[in-house]
């Protein structure tokens, strides 16, 4: 599953979702329910504008790290749920189940970064696979070339 | 007496329903606030009015009417 999948999921399950749009924590666009590209780039803008606004206005230092917003307005409410790499951000009508919401979105946020998780860990694999395979065709050289020094150093030795 | 009944059970639900009227006008328009959640389960609210609310609260337009179009 990808991050479109994801979101895909999200506006399925939760029917107070709108829009919503998934990014990077810079703001870069990830994936969006948008038709318009534009539309999901300024979304996720405003979402790190308010983000940031939001530090400053509780202050950065020595405070918790902000992991939730909404904002109500009489237009409907904004949501925002972020972890150390991505942000999701939502928009739904009047009076949403801010609950749920949240919930939602935290699902989301979990459900790609345990994709990201899983991409991650064959590639490992396949990179301490590689790694492994060279250091024991390293380590039998090595192994297999010792003995024979010695046995030569040996011969030699009784030689002379 | 009659007049004087009907006149009072009159006001009454004039009254009643220019209360109703209210509550409900109060209860449909949602108030503006912005809720900020932090990591160790904290939650600050802010309203219009304060300087945090004043300041968040019009990047919330922003986007909304930026999603809605």
């Amino acid at each position: 599953m990808d991050a479109a999948q994801a979101l895909a999921d999200l506006t399925e399950i939760s029917a107070q979702i709108e829009a919503a749009v998934l990014a990077e924590a810079d703001g870069s666009v990830v994936a969006s329910t948008f038709r318009q590209e534009g539309r999901g780039e300024e979304l996720a803008r405003a979402a790190v504008d308010l983000v940031a606004a939001a530090g400053e206005a509780r202050g950065n230092s020595g405070t918790p790290e902000l992991v939730q917003i909404q904002a109500a307005t009489p237009r409907g409410s904004l949501f925002v749920v972020r972890d150390e790499s991505h942000m999701v951000a939502a928009v739904t009508g009047t009076k949403p189940t801010v609950g749920l919401v949240f919930y939602d979105l935290k699902t989301c946020l979990r459900m790609l970064e345990r994709e990201e998780a899983k991409a991650e860990k064959p590639a490992k694999a396949e990179k301490s696979e590689k790694a492994t395979t060279a250091k024991s065709k390293v380590g039998k050289a090595a192994t297999s070339g010792k003995p024979t020094t010695t046995k030569k150093d040996e011969g030699g030795d009784e030689g002379s | 007496m009659r007049a004087r009944n009907a006149l009072a059970a009159l006001g009454l639900a004039a009254g009643a329903a220019t209360a109703a009227a209210l509550w409900l006008r109060r209860g449909g328009a949602p108030r503006e606030h912005v809720d900020l959640y932090f990591a160790d389960g904290s939650m600050v609210s802010f309203e219009p009015g304060s300087l945090e609310g004043d300041r968040l609260l019009p990047i919330a337009r922003r986007v909304l009417a930026a999603a809605r179009g």
